[in-house]
């Protein structure tokens, strides 16, 4: 693992026994996350992105099952020199060193994901307390804090307050506020905006962004808004049933995506200036992972599907130093494919828009 | 809350008004009046009215009446002991009553919820079907054929407590009839408690709990516990209703000399005014039990407690 | 990685197009049932609901057939034969249900058999068989158990109307119509919801005379009151959904809104709920009967059964046992029914 990276995962796979059979949830998902960098992991539901941040917080539900892999984890702080598998640790090690400490998470729903019955400022003081033991004083102080930092104004007297009391986006700061309570090094958001209102969801993004500047951590969104990810990332990797089928630099993807599917992806981005009178889609539904997936998976819905995509599954092509693509496509025998001209062109006034900011 | 408080006391109080005036409907259309039974003459019978206040209009004497009932005379017996005071026969046993009524309910909240717990902990395992059969059978089945079987093996057959209850031995011959009293509060809480749990173990705010690293009983008691109770609360009405009933049959099974007893003694020999008495005191017990139970879930549930005016309902 | 590719050997057509007119364009809509038959088929995949069920109707046939058994009628009383154990016949020959009773007697156990005396005399019985035993009255208790049956079915009847009748129409009426009208249904409901159950029964019972009539105009009075507080709870949450809205629009009354609209939609809650309110409404019975308030003699249901029995059940203890049994087959299954039901209807806590 290098120097900079905070959390390397490995060949990850998941599966969770359900009424309908055995669902192959991940299907060996490699990543790495460098310190105080951003990654978006993107895909539609069910392709896994919430599972796979679930298995790094080990809070998987008790039906889940790690097949393999390894979630590679170095800290910064003194206490924890070595890389740690977190997956090696049992349930117990992993609340006392890992959860709130060094990983926090951001949930979805604000409206669900506080207690209803404990105070704000008891939310927050309570991880304080639960790992460092610290003083009821202290912890009401740097409660205030984080409430401030988070941009709620009378701080002191929110603290009092019950969760129903605040709105979604007020909720959200919360929920930030209790993340950031034990300094944690990597931060998960698990689409932290997707429940919120359009005028909140830019507010809180810009409040994370801020953040994680000024406490310098690293950042991992699991976002299906590919505007999200524009915004936030630096790098982005792309699911689909349970793998990642492109990874690289967000401008990588954005511009020179190399996956049908990201094709796929980018197209169906509604924006101002697509002149169709037709959002595209993707044809067809992700597969049923209960049934054991030959080849690529996405090739059934794939309209440059190759007949080698029904018998093998591609591996990861190198496209550049940071960029991956897991398609066939990319084999030196594949008929030279481009990504179709209406994303072409979209790409096009992309980059110009892009260049026109930059100036 | 202080609306629902002001509401919740309202109805209470109606509640009670409108069981008084039954009572007292009941007693004043009840064939013959208290003397009739004596040889006493026209006038002795107006003396008498006039003594107890019999020729009052009927306002006044709800007034009285109401007067008397809360302040606990009752009247007196006329069957069971005749001329007795009503409250006389209570004072020993209501009592015995309240304190077996009493011991059934914490045992077996306490069994309820512990059984509850480890259901939702262990959910589709063993354990869990093994609170699953508890609980259904302590709903499906009458207290009294658990009372019938525990007198049958436990006292009859192995002798190992006595069969009935005997007022100088109050806690050794109360295990039988308390044990047959609590299941059904047994099974009505484990049952509800395991639903309750199961759905706050599933809710987003547990996982933001965990991921915080909270676990072990910090997580179980303050984040699950607490939020599951809130409801289980709403349970305890008809496990009320329950444990009186219950009480009944127990208290016959076992010879107990409480009120339940007394009430059935009451209605197969037809002592009406022990009856009112009685239907009186069960009333008020429930309506004091309900109200300070609601004003428990208002105080425990914040989003009770600080809505600011709460409409209708 | 790309080390890999390199072990891999490629066929020919390997890298060529699948072509557009192969992969599936269409979105795989995954098969969906009717919603009854979805139900059925969670309810009939869930044992302990189809074990009650069975159960309900085994005794449901024996309540109609078993008084016709044999030749016993439920009042019937042969005076010589009271106190016999149960005795069938086939199985006299293994051992049980022979008639032999153990009686403790000053001087220990001893064997009684009312049927065939010990030292060979005539007793007239030997051809006597009591499937159930007879009672201290010489009756038989197998007849009169299927005829107390009869009256736990007809109690599980009344308290199915009552949901239906009174407790439904209550609580739509109330959650429709709302404001005053609402206002005043649930402070009366709330009243009497607050008066203990007990307490109406007991008066009633002084007022009128014990029998069945008073046991169901007792459950009459207060048996509605749940199921009208879901129904009106249930009213109020779907009247302001746009179908209802799109209908009255459309023109439609009030009673069509509520019967054809309303109901439809909360039919899983109120078969729910009616199937838990029979083994309540049961136990009542049961339950009055215990006290003696029941139906009165020689008519006989489970729950009296087991209140005579009860005063000799230290000595013959087979004559509670056949009415103690059957009641608490019947209260198990109902409930499982109930429960099954409940999960088919709400599916929501089955995997989780």
């Amino acid at each position: 693992m290098e120097k900079n990276t905070i959390l390397s995962i490995q060949d990850l796979s998941i599966s969770f026994t359900t009424g309908a059979g055995e669902v192959s949830a991940i299907r060996g998902v490699n990543f790495d996350l460098h310190r105080g960098e951003t990654i978006a992991i993107v895909g539609e539901s069910g392709s896994g992105k919430s599972v796979t941040m679930k298995a790094i917080m080990g809070i998987l539900s008790s039906n889940g099952k790690v097949n393999s892999g390894k979630i590679l984890f170095s800290s910064a702080k003194e206490d924890m020199e070595e890389d740690i598998d977190l997956l090696k640790l049992d349930k117990k090690e992993m609340r006392r060193k890992i959860n709130g400490k060094r990983i926090a998470m951001i949930f979805q729903d604000p409206m669900t994901s506080l207690n209803p019955v404990m105070t704000i400022g008891a939310q927050i003081m309570e991880g304080m307390k639960w790992h460092y033991k610290t003083p009821k004083k202290e912890a009401y102080k740097r409660a205030v804090e984080l409430l401030q930092l988070v941009g709620i104004t009378d701080a002191e007297k929110r603290m009092k307050n019950y969760p129903h009391q605040l709105s979604g986006g007020m909720r959200q700061r919360v929920v930030i506020a209790i993340a950031l309570a034990c300094n944690p090094e990597l931060l998960i958001c698990d689409e932290p905006t997707t429940a919120l209102d359009v005028t909140i969801q830019a507010k809180i993004l810009e409040l994370i962004k801020d953040i994680q500047k000024k406490l310098d951590i690293s950042v991992i969104y699991i976002t299906h808004d590919l505007g999200v990810v524009a915004k936030v990332a630096d790098y982005v990797a792309v699911m689909y049933a349970g793998k990642i089928v492109e990874k690289g630099l967000v401008n990588e993807i954005f511009y020179e995506p190399k996956h049908p599917y990201t094709w796929g992806l980018l197209s169906a981005m509604p924006d101002l200036d697509t002149n169709d009178d037709k959002l595209y889609t993707i044809p067809g539904t992700p597969p049923n992972l209960v049934n054991k997936v030959a080849g690529d998976a996405f090739a059934p819905r794939n309209i440059f599907a190759l007949n080698i995509d029904n018998r093998l599954e591609p591996p990861m092509f190198q496209v550049s130093e940071t960029h991956f693509a897991s398609t066939w496509l990319l084999h030196e025998n594949a008929p030279k494919t481009e990504m179709p001209v209406e994303l072409k062109a979209r790409v096009e006034r992309m980059l110009g828009e892009a260049k026109k900011d930059g100036e | 809350m202080k609306k629902y408080l002001l509401k919740r006391i309202g109805v209470s109080i109606v509640t009670l008004l409108a069981i008084l005036l039954i009572l007292f409907c009941m007693l004043e259309f009840m064939p013959g009046s208290p003397f009739n039974d004596e040889k006493l003459t026209a006038d002795q019978v107006a003396v008498l009215n006039a003594k107890y206040g019999l020729d009052k209009p009927t306002i006044v004497r709800f007034g009285n009446y109401i007067k008397n009932m809360l302040t606990g005379d009752f009247g007196v017996s006329y069957t069971i002991s005749k001329n007795t005071p009503i409250s006389t026969l209570l004072q020993s046993r209501l009592p015995i009553s309240i304190r077996i009524g009493g011991q059934a309910v914490l045992l077996g909240t306490l069994i309820g919820l512990i059984l509850g717990i480890i259901a939702a902990l262990k959910h589709n395992t063993i354990w869990d079907t093994l609170t699953t059969i508890i609980s259904v059978l302590g709903v499906s089945l009458p207290s009294y054929v658990f009372a019938l079987l525990l007198s049958y093996s436990l006292g009859f057959k192995l002798k190992w407590f006595p069969l009935l209850y005997a007022v100088d031995s109050p806690l050794n011959s109360s295990v039988l009839p308390t044990v047959a009293l609590c299941m059904f509060t047994v099974a009505t809480i484990a049952r509800f408690t395991r639903t309750e749990m199961l759905e706050v173990l599933g809710s987003d705010y547990m996982l933001l709990a965990e991921s915080k690293g909270i676990s072990g009983p910090q997580l179980i008691i303050k984040h699950a516990l607490r939020n599951a109770l809130i409801p289980i609360i709403t349970v305890l009405a008809p496990l009320i209703v329950g444990l009186m009933t219950g009480s009944l049959v127990i208290e016959k099974i076992f010879s107990i000399p409480g009120i339940g007893s007394l009430l059935v003694t009451a209605i197969q020999s037809n002592d009406y005014n022990v009856i009112i008495a009685l239907s009186f005191i069960y009333s008020a017990m429930y309506i004091g039990i309900i109200l300070v139970v609601d004003i428990l879930y208002g105080v425990i549930d914040p989003r009770i407690r600080l809505a600011k005016g709460d409409g209708n309902e | 990685m790309s080390n890999q590719v390199d072990t891999v050997e490629f066929i020919k057509d390997d890298f060529e197009y699948v072509g557009a007119d192969k992969i599936s364009q269409v979105d795989v809509a995954y098969e969906s049932q009717p919603y009854w038959k979805d139900v059925l088929s969670r309810l009939f995949k869930n044992k302990g609901a189809i074990v009650g069920l069975i159960f309900i109707i085994l005794i449901g046939i024996m309540a109609v057939i078993g008084p016709n058994l044999n030749d016993y009628t439920y009042d019937s009383q042969i005076i010589t034969e009271q106190n016999l154990a149960p005795r069938i016949p086939g199985a006299e020959k293994i051992g049980i249900f022979d008639g032999n009773e153990k009686m403790s007697t000053s001087t220990g156990m001893t064997k009684v058999n009312g049927y065939i005396s010990a030292d060979g005399t005539e007793t007239g019985r030997e051809n006597t068989y009591y499937w159930f035993g007879s009672d201290v009255l010489g009756r038989d208790i197998f007849t009169r158990v299927w005829v107390g049956t009869r009256i736990s079915l007809y109690i599980a009847l009344v308290a199915v109307l009552i949901d239906m009748l009174f407790g439904l129409g209550y609580g739509l009426i109330s959650g429709y119509f709302g404001g005053a009208v609402d206002n005043a249904m649930q402070r009366f409901a709330e009243i009497l919801n607050g008066i203990p159950n007990l307490v109406i029964v007991t008066l009633l019972i002084i007022v009128l005379k014990p029998g069945l009539a008073t046991i169901t105009f007792s459950l009459m009075i207060t048996g509605w009151i749940g199921m009208s507080r879901i129904a009106r709870a249930q009213m109020l949450k779907l009247k302001e959904q746009e179908f209802v809205l799109a209908s009255r629009t459309l023109g439609a009354k009030n009673f069509f809104i509520i019967f054809k609209e309303i109901l439809p939609n909360i039919f899983g809650q109120v078969i729910t709920n009616t199937m838990f309110s029979i083994p309540n409404a049961i136990f009542t019975e049961a339950f009055l009967a215990f006290i003696g308030l029941g139906v009165p003699q020689p008519k006989a249901s489970l729950g009296s059964l087991i209140s005579d029995a009860f005063k000799s059940f230290t000595t013959h203890p087979y004559m509670i046992i056949a009415p103690v049994i059957v009641l608490a087959i019947l209260m198990l299954s109902f409930n499982m029914l109930a429960d099954g039901l409940r999960d088919a209807f709400d599916p929501k806590m089955k995997e989780m």
